[in-house]
C-alpha cells in the first residue's frame, strides 16, 4: 500500500485527509479574518492590501488553485465518509438512539458544512462580480495608482440587512464547524490526549467564538454605520440615487 | 476395568522430563496429516488448540459462544499462581506442589500435581511473552500477591481480571494460528454427542446453535476442554450457558467420571436476592482481610445491622476460630454461614446471609484506606445491591464456584476412552477434594500449553496416518440419529412446565443435600428425589420453538436433561464416600470441633464411575492415590 | 414495580421483524434486567409463546455476549456497565423501556436481540497478537515494562468485546475496539515487532468488515462498559500514519 492508497482508501486516511485540509482551510479562513479586520484602519490599508493580493498574479492563481484542491478534498472527504457511515449503520435504524456526549457542533458537521459551502460561494460571487454602481465608481488612487476600493465595496455590502443576516449566519455555523474541527484533527492525526484534551477543546472553542465575534464586528460596523463608505465619488453617486433610477437599471442589464 | 494412571516410574521430580524422553513423537511432516477435534475455547481449549496447531496438527476447535473469547475462564478474578519465587519469599516448585497436594486434602494424585508446579513458571512467561497486561512493580518486574491463605507470594495478576487477560492471551494465539490456517474455529457449535469407532474417540456431533443444523466432525484425537458442572446447582458464578453436556456424553461413551462430588463453595458471594436470581457474582476473598463476618444471636432477628448492639452479635469464625477467625479456609467458612443461616439466624430479606462487616476497619484505618483496599469491590456490591458497603455492612453467603470433579484422565491427560483427552476444569485430577484459590488459571493453562502438546503425539503415534474416519461411516450416522432423536423428542414432548423451572427445583435439591454439608439419609432422600424430578422432566417439559433454528429454550433443555442425571451421579459419588475431605463435607465424618475427618485407610483413592445404562447403576472403580513424596497429615486451622 | 417492554422481535436474519409489547409486573427493583426478561420469557413460554431470544452469560460484566440497546442507549440507562449489570431500580414504576438489537451493518440480527458480532473477531484474526511460539520465551521479568505503560495496557485491555461501541456509533464505527487490541499490544515492548504489520492489517480488515469511520464524536467512550478512553483511538491513528510512512521509506530487506 502506498501512501497515496492509505490516504484515499482508507478509513483513516481519508480522516487524515480531512484533518490536514481542515488545518489549511482553518489557517486559511483566520488569515481572510486578519486581512479583513483592516477595514476598521483607514481605506488605504485595506485597498493595498487587497492590490497586493491582486498583484502576485500567477502566484495568486496558484494559492487559489491550491485552496480550491484543498476545499474539494475536504468535501470529497466528508461525503466518501458520510456515504460509508450511511452504509456501515445497516438499513434499520434504531427505533430511538440517545446522545452520550456528542457535541451539537460533531452532530451538525455535514449541515454546517453544506450551508458554509453555498455561503462561500455565494461570497465569492458577491465580492468578484462588479456592483450595480458602476465599476469606475470604486477606483481610488493609491499612491499613484488606481486600485479597486474594497474598503467601499465591503461596506456597501453589509450596508444591505439580509445579506448582513446571511453572513451572521454562515458565520456561526463555519464557527460552530470550526468548534468541532479545530479539536477533531488533531484526534484524526494522533495528537488528542485524554492528558490535554480538555485544554484543546477549550481552544478550539474559544478561537471559533473569536472568529466568530472577529467577522460579526466586521458585518456589524459596517450596517451600524460604525464604519462607513469614505469614497467620494461613491458618496456623490449614493445621494444622487433615487428608488427608480434608470441608470442603475441599465447598468444591470448591462452586466447581465 | 483397570484405572491405570500410566504415572512413569521415577522421582518425583524426574517424573515428568522422563516421560517426555520416553514418549513417541510424530514426524513433522505427518503432523498435518493428524486432525485434533478441541472441544472449548476456555484457558486449557484456546491453549491446546493454539500450541497443536502451532506444532502443525490440523486442529478443529469448536465454541457454543459465538466467540471463543466468551469462554467463562475469563471470569476468574484473583490470579494465576506460580513458582517463580520473584519474590524471594522462599517459593519453589516442591513447596507450590506441597501447597496444592494439601489445599486438596491429600486427594489428588502427586504426579500431575508436581508437573503441574513445574510448568507453572513457564505458563507466566508465555502469557508475558503474549502481551497479557500483568500488574506491575515501578521498577517494571512483574507484581505477585499472596493468595488464599499461602504463605508466600506467587500470584500474578492482572487487576481484578486475570482470567480475561490470561483467556484474552490464549485467544489472540488461537487468533493468530486461525489466521495462519493451522487452526478452523467452528462458533455457535454445541457439541451434543461424542462419536467412537472400535471403542476410540473419532469425532462429535454438534449443533449450530444458529441455523439448528446439526453436523459430523471426525478427527484422529478429540479433546474436551469444556469446562466444570457448577450450574447443576442452578444457581452458582458460573456463566448461564456452562454446562455439563460434553463431559455427560463422554461419560454415556464410556469415560468413567471421577470424584464428582468434589465441589467447591466459595465463601464470600453476594446473596441471593429474589426467586428469580439467576446468577451469584463472588466478591474477591481478600474481604476477610478487613471484615469482620457476624449474625445476629438472636433468631429471626430483623432489626437493621446498625440497631443490634455489639452484645447481641455473634462473630462465629472468631468464636470457633480464634486464632485464623475471619480468615479460616473457605470449606469453613462457608459451612459456618450456612449453619448460622439453617438456625434462623441469617440476615437479609431472604434470611439467607450473613454480615461481613467493615464499621472495626473503617474507624481503625479510616475509609479512604478501606477504599483504597477495597474500592473496586465495594462499587460492584454497590451495583448489584444498590447498598453502600462504607454505611452498612456486606451481606455475603456462600455459593458454588467450582468443580473439583471430572472425566477420569491418565498421566497423559487422556480417558478411559482411547483418543479422549480432557482438560482444565473438565478434568479430575490435579486439585484434588479442594482447589487452590488462583490454581485453576494455572491448571488450564499447563493442560493446553505445556502438557497436552507433549502427550497427544504418544497416542497418535500408533494412530494409522490415514484420513480421519469417513463421517457417513454408520457410527456417525447412528450418533446424529441420536441426537436428532433426543432434541425432537424434548420438542415434541409438549408439556407445561419450563426448562427453568425444573432446572431451580434440580438445584434446591442438589444444594440441600449435596451442597456444603452432607449426609446420608439426605443424599438418600435426593436419590429419590432426581430420579423422579427426571421423570417429570421428560414428562413435562415444554420446550418451544423448532430444532431448525436459534432456539435457546432447546439449548438449555438438553443441558438440563443432562444435569438432572449427573445430579443423581453427584449424590451417589457423596454417599459412597464416607468420610469429609476438602469440598466433600459429611456430617457423620467430623471431629468433635466440627472438623473433617478423612479416612485415609478407606478412601484414600480416586472413585471413577461407569456408566452402564440409564436405568442402570453406575459402577465405582478405583484408582488407589499412592503418596511417594509427600506425607499425609490432617488439616487445622484453629 | 411493573413495567411495559417494547422489544424487537425477528424471526431470523432474513425475516422481517418489528417491535412487540410486554408487560412485567411484580419486578423487584433488585433484580437485573437480564433477571426480569427470563421471566418475561417464562410467562411467554406458559402462555405457549416464542419466547425472546438474548445473547447473555456470564452475568458478571465480564464476557461480553450481553448487548441489548436499551430506551437507545447501549446496555442500558447506567453508565460504564453491561446489559448483565443494569438493574430495575435504574428505571422507574410504569416505564415503558425499548429494547433493539445493537445495529450496523457488520453485525447482522440472527434473532431478535441477537447480533453476529463476528466482524470482531476477523478483525482479531488480522493482527491483534503477538507471534510468539509456545514454550520459546524468554523469562518474563527479563522484560522490564513501566508501572505506568503497563496500567495503561491494562486500560486498553479491559475491552469485553461487546461492541457497544459501534452500537453507539452513530457511524458504526468499530476504532475504539480496534484501537484498544491493537493499542494494548502496541504500548507492551513484546508487541513493538509487529506494530505497523498489526495496526495496517487490523484497520484494513476493520475497513473491510464494513464498519463506520470515527468522526470523533466519542459516544464510543460514553457507551463502553469498561469506559474505554478515546485516547486510544488518537493512538491508533497516530501509529497508522507512522506505520504507513515507515512504510514507505524504511529501508526493507530483499523478498
Amino acid at each position: 500500500m502506498n501512501i497515496l492508497n492509505a490516504l484515499f482508501k482508507t478509513s483513516l486516511g481519508k480522516k487524515v485527509i480531512m484533518a490536514v485540509t481542515g488545518l489549511i482551510l482553518v489557517g486559511f479562513v483566520i488569515g481572510h479574518l486578519v486581512g479583513n479586520l483592516q477595514i476598521f484602519s483607514p481605506p488605504e490599508k485595506i485597498n493595498a492590501y487587497a492590490h497586493f493580493l491582486q498583484s502576485l498574479g500567477g502566484a495568486l492563481w496558484a494559492i487559489r488553485g491550491f485552496l480550491l484542491l484543498t476545499v474539494v478534498l475536504h468535501i470529497w472527504s466528508a461525503i466518501s465518509l458520510v456515504l460509508e457511515n450511511k452504509a456501515a449503520r445497516g438499513a434499520e435504524g434504531y427505533a430511538g438512539q440517545k446522545t452520550l456526549r456528542a457535541s451539537f457542533a460533531s452532530r451538525t458537521m455535514k449541515w454546517s458544512g453544506l450551508i458554509v459551502l453555498a455561503f462561500i460561494i455565494y461570497h465569492i460571487l458577491h465580492f468578484t462580480t462588479k456592483h450595480a454602481y458602476g465599476p469606475e465608481l470604486f477606483m481610488v488612487d493609491l499612491h499613484g495608482e488606481q486600485v479597486l476600493d474594497v474598503h467601499t465595496m465591503m461596506v456597501l455590502g453589509f450596508q444591505k440587512p439580509l445579506v448582513s443576516i446571511f453572513y451572521l449566519v454562515a458565520i456561526a455555523l463555519l464557527s460552530i464547524h470550526l468548534s468541532h474541527g479545530i479539536s477533531s484533527m488533531f484526534q484524526s492525526v494522533g495528537l488528542r490526549t485524554r492528558a490535554w484534551s480538555n485544554c484543546l477543546n477549550k481552544i478550539a472553542v474559544i478561537v471559533s467564538v473569536l472568529y466568530f465575534l472577529g467577522n460579526a464586528a466586521i458585518v456589524g460596523a459596517c450596517l451600524t454605520g460604525a464604519v462607513e463608505v469614505q469614497n467620494a465619488k461613491v458618496k456623490a453617486a449614493l445621494a444622487a440615487c433615487q428608488a427608480d433610477c434608470e441608470v442603475c437599471e441599465s447598468r444591470i442589464a448591462s452586466i447581465n | 476395568m483397570k484405572l491405570d494412571s500410566k504415572i512413569p516410574s521415577g522421582p518425583l521430580e524426574k517424573k515428568w522430563e522422563k516421560h517426555i524422553m520416553e514418549g513417541k513423537l510424530v514426524n513433522p511432516a505427518n503432523k498435518r496429516k493428524y486432525e485434533i477435534i478441541i472441544v472449548g475455547s476456555g484457558l486449557a481449549g484456546a491453549s491446546a488448540a493454539a500450541t497443536l496447531g502451532e506444532l502443525g496438527y490440523k486442529v478443529k476447535c469448536f465454541t457454543f459462544h459465538d466467540s471463543p473469547r466468551r469462554a467463562h475462564s475469563i471470569a476468574a478474578q484473583g490470579g494465576i499462581n506460580a513458582a517463580k519465587n520473584y519474590q524471594n519469599d522462599g517459593d519453589s516448585v516442591y513447596r507450590l506442589f506441597y501447597d496444592t497436594i494439601k489445599g486438596g486434602d491429600f486427594r489428588a494424585r502427586e504426579a500431575n500435581v508436581y508437573r503441574l508446579a513445574q510448568v507453572s513458571a513457564s505458563i507466566i512467561d508465555q502469557c508475558v511473552a503474549q502481551g497479557v497486561p500483568f500488574a506491575r512493580e515501578y521498577g517494571g518486574m512483574l507484581d505477585n500477591r499472596s493468595f488464599g491463605g499461602a504463605q508466600v507470594s506467587r500470584t500474578f495478576y492482572a487487576r481484578g481480571q486475570t482470567g480475561q487477560q490470561l483467556l484474552l492471551g490464549a485467544y489472540s494465539a488461537l487468533n493468530c494460528q486461525i489466521a495462519a490456517g493451522n487452526v478452523e474455529m467452528f462458533n455457535d457449535r454445541e457439541m451434543l454427542e461424542l462419536v467412537t469407532i472400535d471403542g476410540q474417540a473419532k469425532g462429535i456431533i454438534t449443533r449450530n446453535t444458529i441455523s439448528g443444523a446439526i453436523e459430523r466432525h471426525s478427527a484422529h484425537a478429540v479433546v474436551l476442554g469444556t469446562g466444570g458442572y457448577g450450574n447443576v446447582f442452578y444457581l452458582s458464578t458460573n456463566a448461564q450457558n456452562s454446562n455439563a453436556t460434553a463431559a455427560w456424553r463422554a461419560y454415556k461413551k464410556g469415560a468413567t467420571f471421577a470424584n464428582p462430588c468434589y465441589t467447591q463453595i466459595h465463601p464470600t458471594c453476594i446473596p441471593v436476592s429474589g426467586d428469580n436470581q439467576s446468577k451469584l457474582t463472588l466478591m474477591s476473598e481478600s474481604l476477610r482481610n478487613d471484615g469482620r463476618i457476624w449474625a445476629p444471636k438472636k433468631k429471626g432477628d430483623k432489626r437493621p445491622a446498625s440497631q443490634i448492639p455489639e452484645s447481641e452479635r455473634d462473630y462465629y469464625l472468631e468464636r470457633k476460630y480464634p486464632s485464623f477467625g475471619n480468615l479460616a479456609p473457605r470449606d469453613i467458612s462457608s459451612r459456618a454461614a450456612k449453619e448460622a443461616c439453617d438456625d434462623g439466624r441469617g440476615v437479609g430479606e431472604t434470611g439467607l446471609g450473613v454480615y461481613l462487616d467493615f464499621s472495626d476497619a473503617i474507624k481503625r484505618l479510616g475509609e479512604d484506606t478501606i477504599r483504597a483496599r477495597y474500592g473496586n469491590l465495594f462499587d460492584i456490591y454497590k451495583e448489584i445491591t444498590d447498598e453502600s458497603a462504607y454505611e452498612v455492612p456486606m451481606r455475603i453467603f456462600p455459593a458454588v464456584h467450582y468443580t473439583m470433579g471430572g472425566l477420569w484422565v491418565d498421566y497423559n491427560l487422556m480417558s478411559n476412552v482411547p483418543g479422549l483427552f480432557v482438560m482444565g476444569e473438565a478434568n479430575f485430577s490435579d486439585h484434588g477434594a479442594n482447589r487452590l484459590g488462583a490454581s485453576a488459571l494455572m491448571q488450564g493453562l499447563a493442560d493446553g500449553y505445556f502438557v497436552l502438546p507433549y502427550t497427544i503425539p504418544h497416542y497418535l503415534a500408533d494412530v494409522p496416518r490415514e484420513a480421519a474416519p469417513s463421517i457417513d461411516s454408520p457410527e456417525f450416522v447412528a450418533a446424529e440419529q441420536d441426537v436428532i432423536g433426543r432434541t425432537q423428542k424434548l420438542l415434541d414432548n409438549n408439556g407445561k412446565q419450563t426448562v427453568r423451572s425444573f432446572h431451580k427445583r434440580l438445584g434446591k435439591i442438589m444444594w440441600e443435600y449435596c451442597g456444603m454439608a452432607r449426609n446420608k439419609a439426605g443424599l438418600e432422600k435426593a436419590l429419590k428425589e432426581i430420579p423422579a424430578l427426571r421423570e417429570e422432566y421428560h414428562a413435562d417439559v415444554r420446550v418451544p420453538g423448532t430444532a431448525d433454528s436459534l432456539n435457546q429454550s432447546l439449548e438449555v433443555a438438553g443441558r438440563v436433561a443432562d444435569f438432572l442425571e449427573l445430579g443423581e451421579l453427584m449424590c451417589r459419588d457423596a454417599l459412597a464416600r464416607e468420610e469429609s475431605c476438602g469440598g466433600h463435607f459429611r456430617e457423620e465424618h467430623q471431629t468433635e470441633d466440627g472438623e473433617a475427618m478423612r479416612d485415609d485407610e478407606k478412601f484414600n483413592h480416586v472413585a471413577a464411575w461407569e456408566f452402564k445404562g440409564v436405568d442402570a447403576a453406575p459402577e465405582r472403580h478405583q484408582e488407589a492415590l499412592e503418596y511417594e513424596s509427600v506425607k499425609m497429615a490432617t488439616r487445622s486451622y484453629k | 414495580m411493573k413495567v411495559k417492554l417494547k422489544v424487537w422481535r425477528q424471526e431470523n436474519a432474513d425475516a422481517q421483524g418489528g417491535f412487540e409489547e410486554y408487560e412485567a409486573d411484580k419486578v423487584n427493583p433488585n433484580m437485573s434486567f437480564l433477571e426480569m426478561m427470563d421471566v418475561v420469557n417464562e410467562g411467554i413460554i406458559e402462555d405457549g409463546g416464542n419466547p425472546i431470544a438474548y445473547a447473555h452469560d456470564c452475568r458478571e460484566g465480564i464476557c461480553g455476549t450481553c448487548n441489548c440497546m436499551i430506551d437507545g442507549k447501549p446496555h442500558g440507562p447506567e453508565n460504564g456497565v453491561t446489559t448483565c449489570q443494569t438493574y430495575m431500580r435504574s428505571f422507574k414504576d410504569g416505564d415503558t423501556i425499548t429494547v433493539e438489537p445493537f445495529r450496523a451493518k457488520a453485525f447482522p440480527v440472527q434473532k431478535d436481540l441477537i447480533t453476529d458480532r463476528s466482524a470482531l473477531d476477523k478483525i482479531q484474526q488480522a493482527g491483534g497478537y503477538v507471534t510468539v511460539r509456545t514454550g520459546s520465551c524468554q523469562d518474563a521479568n527479563n522484560l522490564p515494562i513501566g508501572k505506568d505503560i503497563a496500567d495503561l495496557a491494562m486500560d486498553a485491555a479491559a475491552c469485553v468485546g461487546c461492541g457497544a461501541c459501534v452500537a453507539a456509533c452513530k457511524n458504526a464505527s468499530a476504532m475504539l475496539f480496534v484501537s484498544a487490541k491493537a493499542g494494548q499490544l502496541n504500548l507492551l515492548p513484546q508487541g513493538a515487532p509487529e506494530k505497523d504489520k498489526r495496526v495496517l492489517n487490523m484497520v484494513a480488515a476493520m475497513d473491510e468488515a464494513g464498519f463506520g469511520n470515527c468522526t470523533n464524536q466519542y459516544e464510543c467512550s460514553a457507551a463502553c462498559p469498561k469506559l474505554i478512553s478515546e485516547e486510544f483511538i488518537a493512538k491508533l491513528n497516530r501509529d497508522f500514519i507512522g506505520a504507513t510512512l515507515r512504510k514507505n521509506f524504511q529501508a526493507k530487506a530483499l523478498d
